[in-house]
């Protein structure tokens, strides 16, 4: 629930994106009065929100301040606050004019509400030379936010557990997936396979990083705007929400998902009392830490991409993570933005993440290296022009709100009771999403 | 502001020189003023508490009635006006309505909550050893934040937690259950600390009521050969009917709000959603503030309607035991 919860929301950002619209004319005068605030020098002081308490806490954003003032004498303070409800919290304050300099951009700000609270940043044909993700912050061919890393999807897994029970390879499918979780579960005594992190919910939806690397389509999202059964066999999200439905029927997961807490559950990863959890690769540092902290090693924790496979390759979806933008309502628009390029171009931010720089000529970090090398990384397409909130509305009218865990508890659930088969699920899905799209007349 | 000091020098000046009269309203500053100030004294201070209430509830509940009635999503600044669309949404979607079964667990529990506190507030009112020992363990429960009675229970109902460590020490190793995980028990256990919780309130107001009973009666029933469930039944029981009225709407109004000990242990997972914890979810996970609000002004009115019942009900009436 706490840092982390947002990224479930990452999800829906990537699917409500913004345009690629060239549309020149109508920028003029939202460049006109960014000019006026954001000339001359770097001065002054600012405030920076960030999600990050646990680094404002170890002093790593001191150095940040440090290191920034330094480049910029004329700065005379940089204010951080680790805010650790992020998405709540700053939700509730925008609607005041007092959300700091400098922000995230909560995930659950749609696109074309962008420019009601943030400062264009720059046209997207110019930006998108430069950094990576942008489209996500993107409406009518403004740019309002920068991805501070970026992120690939895939499993967490512990290698020593992994080794243990005799497995080399990663797995190619979903059954494969099963076969193998069955053999550390056999294996190992008490060791749990799978860690669904079902309690805190946010973790569920860190499923949905796959959708598109099923099928190696990065246009899967948009086209699920187009059917009226996303849920199948073959489908990303049949093969995503299936597993999820497979691996609980078959035991492989933690006995009392209501009582999982995502804490804890670094420490077990970290200590092989769990196998494997599916997470971004923004998990790594955390994990590695815990299990650093839990007396293991670094080296404990892997990471493995979906267990799907297109012509015998793996894929991965890579997208940015939080974007940085500027509150509209700054009085120091041209020192955030200086926090900003300098965060993105000079901090090491990325880097201290295992993460991918945002910026298009950045390196990749050497934690992801032979992830990257094994596996082909994708980045999901926008949504066509005029279609960015088409998703979301049909999302929302359908119920089912695939951004939100619930409906994954729900598989859970059915999953233990046996309540409902597996097909039964994908039909009632199915049914609430050609509803949904009925609803919203696409 | 300036003229704030006046009464109150005036009021010293009175003090100082009793039976002056002639000094009040005539002091410096005051003059002619006094006995008008004097009047408005009281809703001087009563300014702030009345602006307090206005701004943290009356105008919160004022904008949440409009919210109720718009699409807004917590952010945007444009809202539009949809009418009723939210209340009739609220009452056609199942997965609104499946939260008030939920609250059927919560309700019937607070039956045994009560008849729980009953008893001890009983048994307590008599001569009993260690009285106020007991009283206060009894009552501690209550004092405890929810949030930390939730982590408590969480880790007490966990697989191998401590009811588990109890049971099996115990021999009674066929009782041991998924206590939250399997959707069968789950609102029970929580129900279970819910009673836990909160009897401890049930009791105090119980027992305050039954200690203002005038210990003669108990006296003269005992002279008549009245035994203790004679003197509970005729004696306690009726003395007792405002509290036990009241208790009755805390118990509806309160399985309604049901909040914190699922929200904490289980998140309304496996079936424990309630009512609250979906229009919390509702307002700041989904982001549909407009729907939200509608659910919250429909709890609104079904507690004043409880309420209303109730004082049919139930009257208002002075008890008499003689």
């Amino acid at each position: 629930m706490f840092l982390h919860q947002r990224r479930a929301r990452l999800a829906v950002a990537s699917t409500a994106v913004g345009v690629l619209a060239l549309v020149g004319a109508c920028s003029s005068d939202g460049a006109g009065d960014a000019d006026e605030s954001q000339s001359g020098e770097p001065s002054g002081e600012i405030t920076v929100l960030t999600w990050r308490t646990d680094l404002v806490e170890d002093g790593t954003f001191d150095e940040y301040v440090e290191t920034f003032k330094a480049a910029y004498p004329e700065v005379t303070d940089v204010k951080v606050e680790g805010i650790t409800d992020y998405e709540g919290e700053v939700r509730t304050r925008m609607n005041t004019s007092n959300y700091g300099d400098v922000l995230a951009i909560p995930g659950s700000v749609t696109p074309d509400q962008l420019g009601q609270f943030f400062e264009p940043l720059g046209e997207f044909d110019e930006m998108s030379q430069e950094y990576r993700w942008i489209a996500d912050k993107t409406y009518e061919g403004l740019s309002y936010g920068i991805p501070v890393v970026g992120n690939v999807q895939g499993i967490v897994y512990n290698t020593a557990v992994w080794a243990d029970a005799g497995i080399e390879d990663f797995p190619t499918t979903p059954d494969e997936f099963l076969d193998d979780l069955q053999t550390i579960k056999d294996s190992a005594d008490g060791v749990v396979p799978l860690y669904t992190n079902y309690k805190d919910a946010w973790p569920l939806s860190q499923w949905d990083g796959a959708r598109g690397a099923v099928t190696a389509n990065p246009d899967y999202v948009n086209e699920m705007t187009g059917t009226d059964a996303p849920w199948s066999e073959d489908t990303d999200s049949g093969v995503i929400d299936g597993l999820i439905y497979d691996v609980v029927a078959q035991g492989l997961t933690e006995a009392d998902p209501t009582t999982t807490n995502w804490e804890e559950s670094k420490r077990l990863l970290g200590t092989g009392e769990v196998a494997t959890m599916v997470l971004g690769s923004w998990a790594i540092p955390q994990m590695q830490d815990a299990a650093e902290a839990a007396g293991g090693s670094r080296e404990d924790i892997g990471y493995m991409p979906f267990p799907a496979q297109v012509d015998g390759t793996f894929h991965a979806v890579a997208g940015g993570d939080y974007n940085l933008g500027i509150n509209v309502n700054s009085e120091n628009k041209v020192t955030a933005r200086a926090w900003i390029d300098w965060f993105n171009n000079e901090s090491g931010f990325s880097e201290s993440q295992v993460g991918l720089s945002p910026r298009v000529d950045g390196e990749v970090p050497e934690a992801l290296a032979s992830f990257v090398d094994e596996v082909e990384l994708i980045t999901m397409n926008p949504a066509p022009e005029g279609k960015e909130s088409l998703f979301a509305d049909i999302d929302t009218a359908s119920g089912i709100v695939t951004t939100d865990p619930k409906y994954r508890q729900q598989i859970v659930d059915d999953a233990r009771s046996g309540d409902r088969t597996k097909q039964q699920v994908f039909d009632d899905l199915n049914e609430a999403w050609a509803s949904g799209r009925a609803d919203v007349g696409a | 502001m300036t003229t704030a000091p006046s009464p109150l020098r005036s009021g010293t000046a009175a003090r100082q020189a009793p039976g002056a009269g002639a000094a009040r309203g005539t002091t410096p500053g005051g003059t002619g003023r006094g006995p008008w100030l004097r009047r408005l004294t009281p809703y001087l201070f009563l300014l702030v508490p009345v602006a307090l209430l206005l701004v943290l509830t009356y105008l919160p509940v004022a904008n949440m009635f409009w919210y109720s009635v718009t699409d807004w999503d917590g952010l945007d600044k444009v809202k539009n006006f949809v009418g009723p669309d939210n209340y009739v949404e609220v009452f056609t979607e199942p997965d609104n309505l499946r939260v008030f079964y939920v609250s059927l667990y919560y309700f019937v529990a607070s039956f045994v909550q009560m008849a729980l506190a009953l008893y001890f507030a009983t048994i307590l009112s008599f001569k009993v050893r260690l009285k106020n020992l007991w009283k206060g363990i009894l009552f501690f429960p209550y004092l405890i934040n929810g949030v930390a009675i939730g982590l408590i229970f969480l880790n007490f109902l966990k697989p191998g937690g401590g009811l588990d460590t109890v049971l099996l020490a115990a021999g009674l190793d066929a009782l041991v259950q998924q206590w939250t995980g399997d959707p069968e028990i789950a609102n029970y256990s929580l129900a279970a600390v819910s009673v836990w919780r909160y009897m401890g309130l049930n009791f105090v107001m119980f027992l305050g009521a039954i200690q203002s009973i005038d210990g003669q009666i108990y006296e003269a029933a005992e002279l008549d050969g009245a035994n203790r469930w004679h003197q509970f039944r005729h004696i306690i029981a009726p003395s007792i009917k405002p509290i036990l009225g009241l208790s009755f709407i805390l118990a509806i109004s309160g399985s309604l709000s049901v909040f914190e000990i699922p929200y904490v242990m289980t998140g309304g997972g496996n079936g424990t959603e309630t009512f609250v914890i979906r229009t919390v979810w509702m307002a700041f996970n989904r982001g549909m503030v407009g729907l939200a609000s509608a659910m919250a002004v429909i709890l609104l009115i079904i507690v004043l309607l409880v309420t209303w019942v109730q004082r049919r009900v139930v009257p208002d009436e002075e008890v008499d035991l003689t």
